[in-house]
């Protein structure tokens, strides 16, 4: 029998999704539900005055108006989760309703509960605040400066932290090498853009004390957690539903304020509290990702071996540190400095940084994008100051296949990976060698073509929960899963990962099914209402398959090697004397001697013939908590034609090698590959968002921030080498956040490398056409054509 | 993303929204809403009442007019480009439409809605200068028709006065044999142009009998290119295009924005300006 693990099948909850029959949280009524909006502020950073809620309160259909003042000694200040160590971290108090002072341009500093959403929304604009404006600062590296607007009182220089990582001895690798290379680099701000935006339905019960909380969540366990702190219910009492969640790219990991206090006005009004965020509020109010400032530095031998990097990093936290804010620019992105190769002297520094914009915290590969962004432009201009092929310098500077597991300069152990393999597969599949031959005669013609490499290593599979004490992160990172298996063998999987997009009811199933020798549509996966699930710690980090997936895997063991016993009792055979075959155990030589695992099933629930100390049931939990993260690693390439006249961008081609050890299902695999590549060239291209001198957020809808759309993006080209992990049964990394981690550096490196022969060594991202075209101007020494 | 409060009227007839109109309460007329709606949910619109025409026949359909054509005004895109009619006479519309919107937008949104809106970096308002098209007005008061080289004020604004209804847009003939074209260069993320560029090119034997360039995305409002008259006369060869595009933006207070800055968008309207000119040159009959 061919198993599920490895087939491509069809994604199961496509169907609900794309017919419209998906229960999303905005989707959930309840008898008596109200409704709650947000007054945010207009200015990115003011004193503020008297918060006159009057007018408002008297307005048809307003049931409650409350300003900070009203709840600031009832709740708990949104908790900042991950306290990174020995970095003098300083992270002051988020008050769920802004007092004293507003920090970003839609801090929340009231909010009304009323009958109608439409009666709500009217309500906001007759709430008088007095605000005095102060000075806003929105560019992390200047907002550490002397003189700059200062957030928090007790937080000079804004500065939340100053983090380093070393190994080796960098300054003296820079002082003795032959070659040396430094760039300036911004790695701008990007608005997650999840599909659907937050919401929150919050149903208090004051007869039972329970709460429960429908909401956009990618870690319910977790939010359950701190709902439980910030309102001061037993955690028992708290309950966490996330149905559907249309996307979240890390956006939906954090606590935010605004379910938080949906859920106090439930408690306080008796009835069930719905807030919906609209487009141009998410995009103020949810967090943002990136924003670093950096100065990167790079050294090597003339004949391309790299002997050092150096960073010093600005990385902008927003307003306040948002849940896992401190641990994205430190834990995940500057342990990863050697990327794929083996830089023995390292150092790093990351300047965490308040500024009057909203929120920074994980966005789709959460710090490895602008750590495999820095070091992939860094082996580019490398390559080019030493006159070498960029491909020669990476090669020469991998990590060879047979030296793993290898513990790089950072300190991590990297478990597994063939660097050559995914490099040599790419460049056959583009044929490099003609590439370049035809780039060499479109410069004589004077077009611009160019070719960018990408090499990448990635962490994942987040991760030993001992690791996550130590780096100061306020959970555990293992996960679970209950098999249960009913009496006519049908099985519902609970886990603790919460899918939003990347198809675990479907692979899940597969590594279900296959343990069983069921069909796949024998098994139902369940998750995201902490009820029903065990304590999980949610989808981020690419973690729900490596580590979740385990926990299925195990779990699903255990309940075989239950039914295996009640199946030997049946057989009147020993355990030692069957073999699984298809779908059933057969005794060895009696092949007419079976019994399925469904017949097995149907008499552990029955209980009516079960062997001596066996329990009646047929379920079991399996936690998993891995000895390492997983290490993903590939090579993209992108060729690119650039219009000189106009700047405009064309990507030729795209190919995307990746390794994430055996797929469960090479299709959902590629998909998410398309999707990581695509948000990764959106980053590379368009994507960006822009503050002013007084932090207004320019770009603040759709109409002026850059989604990529689909007839903007190319033809992707995927491959796969298989290079299982040693650290999970099953062999899988993470795949959830490759493509965007890779793409970035390969489509700007392949832009710089068409505008080579002008001299320009660097362009910041986003490559829009203005912005290369200016880039052009200054080469050709007209200034911008002004 | 919730309007203030509006009473919403759908009128039987245009009469009926012309009486409407003739209140001057702060009455708005919405068609496909393509235009309006966003304003409306973002609240920098907020008009008492909206009066309905998007479902009335007699403002919808493209008609032969002699050897010109008249849009109603209610038309949406997807007529348009469905529209024999156009795609024979006024190529540059299909060319144009087609690349308004998606497909959704274009079921629903209307040449006359999109024109009133004004938006300085719109398409189609190029399209309509360099066409010569007339706008036939209509209010309680009388029927007017305002050239489109007269109806584009601003940002924002036009010719029309508070209490009238566009109905319907009057295309003169094309002069016989001419090509046209119609170029932009698209804001990555709202599709409009950051510089567009509309030509019309009629060749008499060797040289160049008629030429009529507009731009749009360059400055508060779209505009005639005066110097296209310029390339009349000539043989049309790249010297003499690139001369007339040059200036299209010449005089002209470009803008600028995080989009494009100033000196970048006054170059696209160069390349849109001469690529437009070319495709309009070659696509005129010799």
């Amino acid at each position: 029998m061919p198993t599920l693990f490895g087939s491509g099948i069809k994604r199961r909850e496509d169907p609900r999704l794309i017919t419209g029959r998906a229960t999303y949280t905005d989707d959930v009524k309840l008898p008596g539900l109200i409704y709650l909006a947000i007054l945010r502020s207009p200015y990115a950073h003011a004193k503020l005055g008297k918060v006159d809620t009057k007018a408002a309160k008297a307005a048809p259909g307003v049931l409650a108006v409350y300003a900070g003042a009203d709840i600031t000694d009832r709740v708990v200040p949104v908790p900042c989760a991950w306290n990174v160590p020995n970095c003098n971290l300083k992270t002051p108090p988020h008050p769920l309703l802004a007092h004293q002072k507003v920090r970003y341009v839609g801090d929340g500093v009231a909010m009304v509960i009323a009958e109608s959403r439409a009666a709500a929304r009217d309500a906001l604009d007759l709430i008088e605040v007095d605000y005095e404006p102060l000075k806003a600062v929105t560019d992390p590296e200047r907002a550490c400066q002397q003189g700059a607007p200062q957030l928090h009182a007790d937080v000079p220089n804004n500065l939340a932290f100053t983090w380093v990582v070393a190994g080796g001895n960098a300054d003296e690798a820079f002082a003795k090498a032959e070659a040396k290379v430094s760039l300036r680099i911004v790695q701008q701000r990007l608005l997650p853009t999840a599909m659907e935006p937050r919401a929150a339905v919050a149903s208090y019960n004051a007869g039972t004390g329970q709460l429960t909380l429908w909401a956009t969540s990618q870690n319910p366990h977790i939010h359950r957690f701190l709902c439980s702190v910030m309102l001061k219910i037993p955690e028992h009492r708290v309950r966490v539903i996330a149905p559907e969640v249309g996307g979240g790219f890390g956006s939906k990991i954090p606590c935010y304020a605004d379910e938080v206090l949906a859920c106090l006005a439930s408690m306080d009004l008796g009835r069930p509290v719905k807030w919906t965020e609209d487009r141009s509020e998410n995009y103020k109010a949810t967090i943002h990702g990136r924003d670093h400032v950096e100065y990167v530095e790079m050294c090597g031998t003339r004949d391309g071996k790299i002997t050092g990097l150096r960073t010093r990093v600005y990385a902008g936290l927003g307003g306040y540190a948002s849940t896992a804010a401190p641990g994205v620019p430190t834990i995940l992105h500057g342990l990863m400095y050697s990327g794929a190769y083996t830089i023995p002297n390292i150092h790093g520094t990351v300047h965490g940084v308040y500024t009057t914009a909203t929120p920074v915290d994980a966005y789709r590969g959460a710090g490895r994008p602008e750590a495999t962004y820095l070091i992939e432009r860094l082996v580019d201009t490398l390559a080019r100051e030493i006159g070498m092929d960029p491909v020669e310098v990476r090669r020469k500077n991998f990590i060879p296949k047979d030296a793993f597991p290898y513990t790089v300069a950072t300190g991590l152990t990297y478990d597994s990976g063939n660097y050559h393999g995914t490099l040599d597969k790419a460049l056959g599949m583009l044929d490099y060698g003609a590439f370049r031959a035809e780039q060499e005669k479109a410069r004589q013609q004077g077009r611009y073509l160019g070719v960018g490499v990408s090499s990448y290593a990635e962490i994942c599979g987040l991760g030993p929960s001992q690791v996550a004490g130590a780096v100061g992160f306020g959970g555990g990172l293992y996960d679970s899963a209950v098999v249960r298996v009913y009496p006519t063998g049908m099985v519902r999987v609970y886990i603790g990962t919460k899918p939003h997009g990347q198809g675990e009811e479907t692979t899940f199933a597969q590594i279900v099914a296959d343990e069983f020798g069921y069909p796949v549509e024998s098994v139902e996966i369940v998750h995201g209402d902490t009820e029903s699930t065990p304590q999980g710690w949610g989808t981020y980090g690419s973690r729900t398959t490596a580590v979740g997936g385990t926990a299925v895997k195990l779990a699903a063991q255990r309940v075989k090697e239950k039914a295996k016993k009640v199946a030997a009792h049946l057989l009147e055979a020993n355990e030692a004397d069957l073999e699984w075959k298809d779908d059933a155990w057969v005794v060895r030589g009696s092949p007419d001697k079976r019994k399925s695992f469904a017949e097995a099933a149907l008499m552990a629930n029955v209980a009516w013939n079960l062997p001596a100390g066996v329990e009646p049931g047929l379920e079991a939990t399996a936690f998993f908590d891995p000895t390492n993260f997983v290490y993903p690693f590939g090579t993209h390439l992108c060729t690119v034609e650039v219009n000189p006249e106009t700047g405009q961008v064309t990507v030729l081609r795209y190919i995307a090698v990746d390794d994430c050890g055996p797929p469960i299902n090479p299709m959902i695999v590629e998909g998410q590959v398309h999707g990581g590549v695509i948000q990764g060239i959106g980053e590379a291209l368009q994507e960006m968002a822009v503050y002013d001198a007084e932090g207004q957020l320019l770009t603040g809808t759709m109409m002026d921030y850059a989604v990529p759309k689909a007839s903007q993006m190319p033809k992707i080209e995927t491959a796969h080498t298989v290079t299982p992990s040693p650290v999970n049964p099953l062999g899988v990394k993470g795949v959830g956040e490759t493509g965007t981690i890779a793409s970035v550096a390969a489509v700007v490196n392949a832009v710089c490398d068409a505008l080579a022969p002008l001299g320009i060594k660097h362009i910041d991202k986003p490559l829009t056409p203005a912005r290369v075209w200016a880039a052009i101007q200054q080469a050709k020494g007209n200034g911008g054509g002004r | 993303m919730i309007p203030q409060t509006f009473d919403y009227v759908r009128a039987r007839n245009v009469g009926d929204a012309l009486k409407a109109l003739a209140a001057k309460d702060g009455t708005k007329v919405i068609a496909g809403g393509h235009s309006l709606i966003p304003l409306l949910k973002f609240r920098l619109a907020q008009p008492a009442r909206l009066v309905d025409i998007g479902h009335l026949d007699e403002l919808r359909g493209v008609t032969e007019v002699r050897r010109g054509a008249k849009i109603g005004a209610a038309t949406t895109y997807r007529d348009l480009l469905e529209s024999k009619l156009l795609a024979e006479r006024y190529p540059i519309i299909a060319e144009v439409t087609s690349g308004i919107g998606d497909l959704q937008v274009r079921n629903k949104g209307t040449i006359g809605g999109g024109l009133a809106h004004a938006d300085p970096a719109a398409d189609m308002p190029a399209v309509m200068l360099a066409l010569d098209a007339q706008l036939v007005l209509r209010s309680k008061r009388g029927k007017r028709t305002v050239a489109a080289r007269e109806f584009f004020q601003g940002a924002f604004s036009t010719a029309m006065a508070e209490d009238e209804l566009l109905i319907a847009i009057a295309l003169p003939p094309l002069p016989r044999g001419a090509g046209t074209a119609y170029v932009s260069f698209e804001q990555a993320a709202s599709g409009y142009a950051l510089a567009g560029a509309a030509a019309v090119v009629k060749r008499s034997r060797s040289t160049v009998a008629h030429c009529t360039l507009a731009m749009t995305g360059i400055s508060d409002r779209p505009y005639l290119v005066r110097a296209a008259e310029q390339l009349v006369g000539t043989q049309g060869l790249p010297d003499a295009i690139e001369h007339v595009a040059a200036q299209a933006a010449a005089g002209v207070e470009v803008n600028g924005d995080i989009h494009a800055p100033a000196d970048y968008r006054r170059h696209l309207a160069v390349v849109a300006a001469r690529r437009a000119l070319q495709k309009a040159f070659v696509r005129s009959k010799k």
